[in-house]
């Protein structure tokens, strides 16, 4: 009798767990195992939308590798923004966050005005800043050429469009200020007081205390910020039609990544093979390798040791 | 905040040598942070004060390169509103936004609460699978899902393609709400358990109301994830301005008006507003939000 009770106990608990996780469970099943299931199936056919799919072996998979122009320019492009990008950003983010906690006069207007920017609609973002560093018309270059600086071409030149990005993304750092805020405010006092008995300048209490203290959210902010840049997406692609003077309207075919595909990220690729080139199957191909990079990254995240997101208590 | 002056004490007698050099040192250092601080204050600020003014500029001027309206053109925003569909976009971006985002706390809150406090077997592994969906970029399952939506549910062109997965559970809805749980003290579950709740009562009763902070936090990044939102639209309602939301139109709003500058400015402002507005309301849950996501494990 005791056994019965004890195992009807266990299902309904497993019932109950089944029952909360359900709506994620579902979730799961249909928009994520069966579309991937179904990627890697496209990624092996010839389909474009209307004529059944054919299978067309490695086809689609030599096509994007070799002779698809815009994939090795896209993957550079990518790795040039999870590099030299996040490196800034997080030497920024990290600058910003402690110059805030230094900031005693006026702390929560500064906070405010630093953090607005993260807030800023990634679009509305990019218009403005396509407006702004916009060679001709732009403030910033007549503030440049009024105190006799050469201004760059921003968005308009192959060699400056990333740049152009950068700073719009560093100007987005809000979002780690707070996070390396919060985790500079929970340095434990005593150690620096014990580093400044000990005659430590500034930039041994910064190296000897606050660098160990705060270096795990250094590697998550720097782990996040790969997988972010890794996926950007709609501010490269709005920054080089704004810039481009494409006017869009149905139908309109644009080639991606302008200037001279500076522009142009991976993500990209599957929306110009997809849906401007309907060639479903190597636009398949893409995203299995971003979904390679993405969980290789994450992987990363979420390792057992040192990893930065533990799943257990 | 409290605002700490940093100045020292001016009414101490008159002092040694090293205190006055340690006293110079505190006031320079107070001197050199600020002027950084208002450094970055303005690298912040000024793109948004450029594009406000821009927006107000006549059509001329907007082509030229001064930076202050000769005449402030308020009539700008008014001709923004005119513009045919403005209005429906505003709509439509409230309907995906407002009802994805009931959606998204209605099927995440139970699936956190799972995740944070029942002990079951696999609740690792949901866990991991929840944090790299969190990672997993649209595009790597766009392909089979617009042809499910389009092809087999003809549903191209309309807003459900991108409101209907969120009644499901998001991601980084359940992983921020399970970090919120995780802080709130087993004990009183098990109080509410030792007066006969049961899972849903002590869920909807107990948990629910001090889990509140957690849940604004999530609405919030729910509500402009959706607003923000531009990749969805282009694929599920690209074909059909009616059913266009405002991140999306705003950039074929520099099309429709070529390089109408001003107007486009005015558009950009009329976007970015809602954000910063609710942003001064509910300040606490943004930035508890990105501290949950941040900094606890």
């Amino acid at each position: 009798m005791a056994t019965y009770t004890l195992k009807a106990k266990q299902r309904r608990s497993a019932l109950r767990t089944l029952a909360f996780l359900s709506p994620w469970l579902i979730g799961f099943a249909v928009f994520f195992a069966y579309p991937m299931i179904s990627t890697v199936y496209f990624s092996f056919m010839h389909y474009d939308g209307f004529k059944p799919p054919t299978w067309s072996g490695t086809k689609n998979w030599t096509y994007v590798f070799e002779h698809y122009p815009f994939f090795w320019p896209a993957l550079r492009n990518t790795l040039w923004l999870v590099v030299i990008m996040v490196t800034l950003r997080v030497l920024f983010g990290l600058g910003i966050g402690m110059l805030i906690t230094k900031i005693k006069t006026g702390t929560g207007v500064f906070r405010t005005l630093f953090y607005l920017p993260y807030l800023a609609p990634p679009v509305a973002a990019t218009m403005a800043f396509a407006f702004l560093l916009n060679p001709g018309t732009g403030p910033v270059n007549s503030i440049l050429e009024k105190i006799g600086i050469p201004a760059p071409g921003w968005f308009n030149d192959p060699d400056w469009s990333k740049p152009a990005l950068t700073l719009m993304f560093l100007w987005g750092v809000g979002d780690l200020m707070v996070i390396f805020m919060a985790a500079l405010l929970d340095v434990p006092k005593e150690q620096y007081e014990a580093a400044e008995l000990d005659g430590a300048s500034a930039w041994q209490r910064f190296r000897f205390v606050t660098l160990p203290n705060i270096s795990p959210i250094i590697m998550f902010a720097v782990v996040t910020g790969v997988i972010a840049a890794m996926q950007s997406y709609t501010q490269p692609l709005v920054a080089g039609k704004v810039a481009s003077g494409v006017i869009q309207g149905a139908g309109t075919m644009f080639e991606p990544g302008y200037p001279e595909h500076s522009t142009l990220t991976l993500p990209q690729l599957v929306y110009n093979l997809g849906f401007q080139r309907f060639d479903y199957g190597s636009a398949c191909v893409v995203a299995l390798v971003l979904f390679a990079l993405s969980m290789a990254f994450t992987a990363l995240l979420m390792r057992r040791r040192g990893g930065l997101i533990q799943a257990g208590d | 905040m409290t605002q700490v002056l940093d100045r020292p004490a001016e009414l101490t007698a008159p002092s040694s040598p090293a205190e006055r050099t340690a006293r110079r040192k505190a006031l320079l250092e107070w001197i050199a942070v600020h002027s950084l601080g208002v450094a970055a204050a303005l690298f912040f600020t000024l793109p948004f004060v450029f594009v406000f003014l821009t927006s107000l500029m006549s059509d001329s001027q907007a082509l030229s390169r001064d930076l202050v309206p000769h005449t402030w053109e308020w009539a700008n925003y008014r001709k923004v509103f005119d513009t045919p569909g403005f209005l429906t976009w505003w709509k439509n971006t409230l309907v995906y936004a407002g009802l994805g985002t009931v959606l998204t706390v209605v099927s995440s809150v139970p699936v956190a609460y799972a995740l944070a406090k029942f002990r079951f077997r696999g609740r690792n592994l949901t866990l991991m699978l929840v944090i790299s969906m969190m990672m997993l970029p649209p595009q790597v399952v766009v392909i089979p899902m617009y042809l499910f939506w389009a092809k087999q549910l003809d549903l191209s062109g309309t807003l459900w393609p991108m409101i209907i997965p969120l009644a499901f559970g998001d991601a980084f809805s359940i992983f921020l709400l399970r970090q919120f749980l995780l802080t709130i003290p087993n004990e009183y579950l098990d109080a509410a358990k030792v007066d006969g709740c049961g899972d849903l009562r002590t869920l909807l009763k107990v948990v629910l109301p001090m889990a509140r902070p957690g849940i604004a936090a999530v609405a919030l990044f729910q509500f402009f994830a959706a607003w923000n939102d531009y990749f969805g639209p282009q694929i599920y309602a690209s074909e059909n301005p009616n059913a266009w939301t405002l991140s999306y139109a705003l950039e074929s709003f520099k099309g429709a008006h070529h390089t109408d500058w001003n107007l486009t400015m005015a558009a950009t402002v009329l976007v970015m507003a809602p954000v910063i507005l609710v942003f001064f309301f509910a300040q606490k849950a943004f930035v508890e939000g990105v501290t949950l996501t941040g900094v606890k494990g």
